[in-house]
């Protein structure tokens, strides 16, 4: 393999308690290649998103990168200085935040808020910003015209997809999806992923998808790792991970989803 | 065939579905619907939706958001008045000027929220949480008998008396504050659960452990539960019967198994085909949604259409505009 877009080495982040650390992510490595689907599985508090954050250094205290090393087409994330960071934020690394739709702002409109990152890191006017705007909306099926609206006008889905492409305007190398469908329902988020996976043919970019569930992680990835408890316990191909897992807490993760056809599951799956 | 006729007229068992079977119901819902704002602007959350609960039997309701379903579920909470039709606990319909009537109703029907981290007062140990609806609805019980009624309430949900009463919400997971919800509802003797997306907000390995509580205390205490979610796969592992739901209409119901594996209606077959199918990778042709085809089961869905069609016993279909 060639060198990988984004390569995680060892990483280790605590939360600094009063009296005691805790471990979120424990000696953590993991590689994402160009235009790849990456995938991290795991339950809340096994420090999936621990490890989006850190990746575009946007972990607060009491969060403490103890060691490892986040590389990125072979530069360091961790040795850029504030200037650097707010060059690489976005353009390289974009990010879909947990219930995303939530996370435009309700007092502006749709256009102002693209403006807003085009203007920030590429000096576009507002004529040349519009231009952009109606191209990414496109994209993403929502009518350029409705780029006047405010977020509240939009259905759940579509502020999805409108944050989606806010996140693509930039053509960034990796864009990190932090449950980007969890609050949506099943049609809908099919049809998100289904345009994310097209989007992701044409530009090439590379995706890191953190979610719980197993079955669409399966669906959409190329490789996925597992996590437990801050350790990255098993990673393979999807169809590894679904057809053959190694690891014991894989496959009572498997255990614990109802399928929709075949024998009724009953056993619950241990933590 | 009438619309959801086997309320109205006496038909042969065969074509009788259990879950708008009026007889033997807890509760009822005939004809009901509601709507929202005035025309031109009237949202029609509900339209002629009837369907029956039972004890000791889940009814699962799905649909995506917008559907109808919470307003369903807030209908039988009697936190909607139904526009039109009526609502019929143990056969009889419900009045708002008798308050004896009224209070019994408010004990038996309970809710189970979808977000167990704000549906517990933070202020308050989970014991004052169980107590209060104790006080309130047992006036019999006195002094320790309370607390022993607490205890014995979490002891029924699978938690441990010494270890969680004391406790704070906040010390809870999200799995142990919903079987407080669970205990809750339990407390004040109900006999009808509603149940709106309890897991969704749970971790998977913790789901599965709530949806078989549920699945106990339906089978040992005779609950009727309704299951309101949008995932079909638990939807299967806890109901009997289900009812599948589009802008306010039922358009397919009866068995679930019968449902889920011979859908009939195009946006069952819709809802189902999105759901997440580790079989099907999505560069595979059979895995794509067409936005076209989406877009056109979902005008045809939406519009209101009369006639039922009876697929094979409980398993019913309204048709759709062709």
């Amino acid at each position: 393999m060639t060198q990988p877009l984004l390569s995680i080495r060892n990483l280790t982040i605590d939360y600094i308690g009063e009296t005691t650390d805790f471990r979120a992510v424990d000696d953590v490595s993991f590689d994402v290649a160009h235009g790849e689907i990456f995938g991290l599985a795991g339950e809340s508090g096994c420090g999936k998103s621990t490890i989006a954050f850190a990746i575009s250094r946007l972990h607060r205290p009491p969060a403490l990168i103890r060691s490892g090393r986040i590389l990125l087409e072979g530069r360091d994330v961790l040795d850029l200085d504030p200037r650097e960071l707010r060059h690489f934020r976005w353009r390289e690394v974009a990010m879909v935040f947990q219930s995303a739709m939530n996370s435009l702002n309700p007092v502006l409109r749709i256009e102002a808020q693209f403006y807003d990152v085009l203007h920030t890191h590429q000096g576009m006017n507002r004529k040349q910003a519009r231009e952009r705007t109606a191209e990414m909306l496109r994209l993403v099926d929502i009518q350029p015209d409705r780029m006047r609206d405010y977020p509240h006008q939009f259905s759940g889905g579509m502020r999805q997809r409108i944050v989606i492409a806010i996140c693509l305007a930039l053509n960034p190398k990796i864009v990190v999806m932090d449950e980007p469908t969890t609050a949506l329902d099943v049609v809908v988020q099919r049809e998100i992923l289904q345009r994310i996976n097209e989007l992701r043919k044409t530009f090439g970019f590379s995706v890191l998808f953190i979610t719980h569930d197993l079955g669409l992680m399966v669906q959409v990835c190329d490789r996925i790792g597992i996590m437990l408890a801050g350790k990255l316990v098993e990673q393979n191909t999807a169809q590894k991970i679904y057809g053959a897992p190694q690891h014991d807490y894989t496959r009572n993760l498997w255990a614990s989803f109802p399928s929709l056809h075949g024998a009724r599951v009953t056993e619950i799956a241990a933590t | 065939m009438g619309l959801v006729p086997v309320i109205a007229r006496g038909q042969s068992d065969g074509d009788r579905s259990h879950m708008t079977d009026p007889c033997n119901a807890i509760l009822a819902l005939d004809r009901i619907s509601k709507t929202f704002g005035r025309a031109p602007f009237a949202v029609k959350a509900a339209q002629s939706v009837s369907f029956a609960l039972h004890p000791g039997r889940t009814l699962a309701l799905v649909g995506e958001s917008g559907s109808g379903k919470t307003t369903c579920a807030r209908l039988v909470m009697r936190e909607y008045t139904p526009s039109e039709g009526r609502l019929l606990f143990k056969g009889k319909p419900v009045e708002t000027g008798d308050a004896r009537a009224l209070a019994a109703y408010r004990r038996s029907v309970q809710m189970i929220f979808q977000d167990p981290f704000s549906s517990l007062n933070p202020a308050h140990t989970i014991a004052y949480h169980l107590r209060r609806p104790l006080q309130l609805h047992r006036r019999d019980l006195k002094g320790r008998q309370i607390d022993e009624a607490v205890a014995d309430l979490l002891t029924k949900v699978q938690l441990d008396p010494a270890l969680v009463a004391p406790k704070h919400p906040h010390e809870l997971s999200g799995g142990q504050r919903q079987r407080v919800n669970i205990a809750r509802t339990l407390a004040v003797g109900a006999e009808v659960i509603v149940a709106d997306e309890p897991t969704s907000m749970l971790d998977v390995s913790v789901r599965l452990g709530v949806l078989n509580l549920l699945n106990e205390m339906k089978r040992d205490m005779k609950l009727a539960l309704l299951y309101i979610t949008h995932d079909i796969a638990t939807a299967r592992y806890v109901a009997e019967d289900i009812i599948v739901m589009y802008a306010g209409q039922i358009v397919e119901w009866g068995n679930v198994n019968k449902v889920i594996d011979n859908p009939q209606h195009p946006y069952t077959r819709l809802l189902l085909s999105a759901v997440p199918d580790p079989e099907i990778r999505f560069d595979d042709p059979r895995a794509q949604l067409k936005n076209a085809t989406v877009g056109e089961v979902r005008r045809l869905s939406a519009i209101p259409q009369e006639r039922i069609v009876a697929i094979e016993s409980d398993h019913f279909v309204r048709q759709i505009a062709a």
